[in-house]
């Protein structure tokens, strides 16, 4: 049976992060108390997951490193369809960067057992490096491929995968078990079901911390970082602005006048 | 050749090549660790891989490398991940690099990390500045929060970062510049776990972002699909490249490509028109130098009026469509539009 690993990731909700901001004279970060959401690209992943459950009758788990209120997206992937849900939650984990994450979520996998294939995004709505995936990769010392917008063939031993690349894409072989980080072109997300929420209310989540993990303290979280934020300035902009007011037509015709002056609307 | 001692290890550079032709932000690169390099007091080492690169490594030393690790064989004519980080990850642990740089290529973001996590070190994304601060470490600069904020990698080496086309200028070629050029024997039988079997590169669609003299660029604002595909019309008439925030990505207005910023493109153009986004430094930090900058925004305390040389609060829906018939109109009339309307200021 293919077994399969989602990584899913707890973040701010992107329609709402423009809160978070730093205080221009204390320069602290300003956190307004938002809601904690799926990371959009992870819905992909969750998704590429459930249709190769369908296919393969795979078995599939959700995983994702977090403060408690994250357990609220393995929730929901539960109710999307995943067969078990894990979180790795710790005081000691909290501050890292892509490394520690990619570290202690590596862990995680070892210690839920031998994962064929293991899916994340592209990258997280906030933390947004796309780090995570190849540094989980080399950790488990498998292959990865990033930015996957199809695949082509999912039998065997040997995937053959469609990757985005400048301007174009790659078409890969890449040899199981494997790492696959995903565009938001590889499918549409399906939506949570009634039937779905229920049943999650039986799925149990696993909740494991550094002791369970067994990794040492300075191996993560902000000491198992070697990345550190050492500096944060506010940036002014610059530019006197002009505002063109008027009727509909007359702001119009004001840019237009504006633009022709400056040499931007010669005729096409 | 006399062997000098260095209190540093050397600036790195992972230059990539694409049908055998550096690409532009390698040579960008390669001009910031000169900068960087001098400061330290260390040379530039450049890492190409590729097939038939002999000119290429020659302008790479034009461009300000001391010295190029030059790996010139078919096996590496296109990226391959498992070869390319092996070959990178042995040569780093034999010469101990101070800091290396790679693109914001899709290549770049996909290899750093590679060779990151096998050196255990860290790796700072889609950096707008690096430079050394007193103690010679290097503050990676990342617009977040509304704001700047600088990481460091003070205890690993070396200190990773990628960083986008566009960042930096390119340097000036200097033909006169020596170098030394050593070839690399790459090895045959790396096992390979992944294989590139083709490229497919398609002409993407339109006036391209990167070198497009008038930008139109559309956000959130646009409210649903027919408000952005208004915004795209306002593109067409203007003969400008179709810009987007991320928002607009996430909705799947768009592509990714199409998007401006930090984690997207750097543009320059002349003439930058902003239609229902809100300024976020994510998103400005990506237009460096257009001459005129325009707004069009619904809210009048949208921080992006702030940044900008004209401003119009309106919904973009409604304005849009009226813009384009009086450019139309403007066009039609031989430019002869209201010229009684003029600004009397
Ligand atoms: C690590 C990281 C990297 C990022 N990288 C990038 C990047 O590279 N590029 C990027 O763009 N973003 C990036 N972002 C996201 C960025 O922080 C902002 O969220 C984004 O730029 C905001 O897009 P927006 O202005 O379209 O949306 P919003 O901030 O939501 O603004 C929408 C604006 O439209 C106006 N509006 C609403 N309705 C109308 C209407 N009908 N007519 C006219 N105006 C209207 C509103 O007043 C508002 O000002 C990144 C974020 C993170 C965390
Ligand atoms: N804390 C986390 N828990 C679980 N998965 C994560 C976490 N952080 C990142 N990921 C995964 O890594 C992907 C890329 O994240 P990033 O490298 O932060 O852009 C995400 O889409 C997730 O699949």
């Amino acid at each position: 049976m293919l077994r399969i690993v989602v990584c899913v990731k707890a973040v701010p909700d992107p329609k709402e992060a423009g809160r978070i901001r730093i205080d221009p004279v204390s320069r602290a970060l300003v956190r307004a108390d938002l809601p904690l959401v799926l990371n959009p690209l992870d819905k992909n992943a969750m998704e590429a997951a459930l249709e190769l459950k369908e296919q393969f009758d795979a078995h599939l788990s959700v995983l994702s490193m977090g403060p408690p209120p994250a357990e609220s997206v393995v929730t929901e992937c539960l109710a999307l369809g995943a067969d078990q849900g894990y979180l790795l939650s710790d005081r000691a984990l909290a501050g890292a960067d892509a490394y520690a994450t990619a570290y202690t979520l590596a862990k995680g996998i070892e210690k839920i057992g031998p994962a064929d294939l293991v899916l994340c995004g592209r990258a997280s709505s906030d933390g947004s490096t796309e780090w995570v995936g190849p540094e989980l990769a080399t950790l488990l010392d498998i292959p990865i491929v990033t930015m996957v917008k199809e695949i082509v063939e999912c039998t065997g031993e040997w995937w053959k995968v469609k990757a985005s690349l400048d301007n174009g894409y790659r078409v890969v072989r890449v040899k199981l078990p494997a790492v696959l980080t995903v565009t938001r072109e590889l499918n549409i997300p399906r939506t949570l079901s009634f039937s779905g929420i229920i049943q999650a209310r039986r799925k149990q989540i696993t909740q494991w911390g550094i002791d369970d993990l067994d990794v040492p303290e300075e191996a993560v979280g902000l000491k198992g970082s070697p990345t550190i934020v050492s500096e944060m300035t506010t940036r002014e902009s610059k530019r006197d602005v002009e505002m063109i007011s008027g009727t509909r037509e007359e702001m119009a015709e004001r840019l237009i006048q504006e633009l022709a002056d400056a040499g931007f609307l010669s005729s096409s | 050749m006399k062997t000098v001692e260095y209190r540093h290890g050397p600036v790195w550079v992972i230059a990539e090549q694409i049908e055998g032709r550096v690409r532009a932000v390698s040579f960008q690169l390669i001009g910031h660790a000169r900068k960087l390099a001098d400061g330290l007091g260390t040379p530039v080492e450049v890492i190409l891989l590729g097939e038939s690169l002999d000119q290429q490594a020659q302008q790479v030393i034009a461009s300000g490398a001391d010295r190029v690790y030059l790996g010139d064989d078919p096996e590496l004519a296109v990226y391959q991940p498992d070869v390319y980080t092996e070959i990178i990850v042995k040569l780093a642990q034999e010469r101990r690099p101070e800091i290396m740089l790679l693109g914001s290529t899709f290549m770049g973001r996909e290899l750093a990390p590679l060779v990151a996590a096998r050196l255990r070190t860290g790796l700072t994304a889609h950096c707008i500045d690096l430079v050394l601060n007193e103690n010679k470490i290097l503050e990676q600069k990342v617009p977040a929060y509304g704001g700047l904020i600088s990481i460091t990698c003070p205890q690993k080496r070396p200190q990773m970062a990628t960083v986008a086309k566009g960042v930096f200028p390119r340097p000036e070629l200097d033909t006169g510049r020596m170098g030394e050029v050593v070839l690399l024997k790459v090895q045959k039988n790396i096992p390979r776990r992944i294989e590139t079997i083709e490229i497919v590169r398609e002409e993407p669609e339109g006036v391209p972002l990167e070198s497009a003299a008038i930008i139109v660029a559309g956000g959130a604002g646009a409210s649903d699909l027919e408000g952005w595909h208004t915004i795209a019309g306002l593109a067409q008439v203007m003969n400008a490249a179709l810009g987007s925030t991320r928002p607009a990505v996430d909705e799947g207005w768009t592509e990714l490509e199409t998007m401006i910023g930090q984690s997207g493109k750097m543009v320059s153009p002349d003439l930058y028109i902003g239609v229902g986004l809100s300024g976020e430094l994510q998103h400005m930090v990506g237009i460096v130098g257009a001459k005129v900058m325009v707004a069009i925004n619904s809210d009048a305390k949208s921080p992006v009026f702030e940044q900008v040389d004209y401003g119009i609060v309106d919904d973009c829906r409604r304005f849009i469509p009226v813009l384009i018939e009086k450019i139309g109109e403007y066009r039609s009339e031989g430019r002869e539009l209201n010229h009684g309307n003029q600004d009397e200021r």
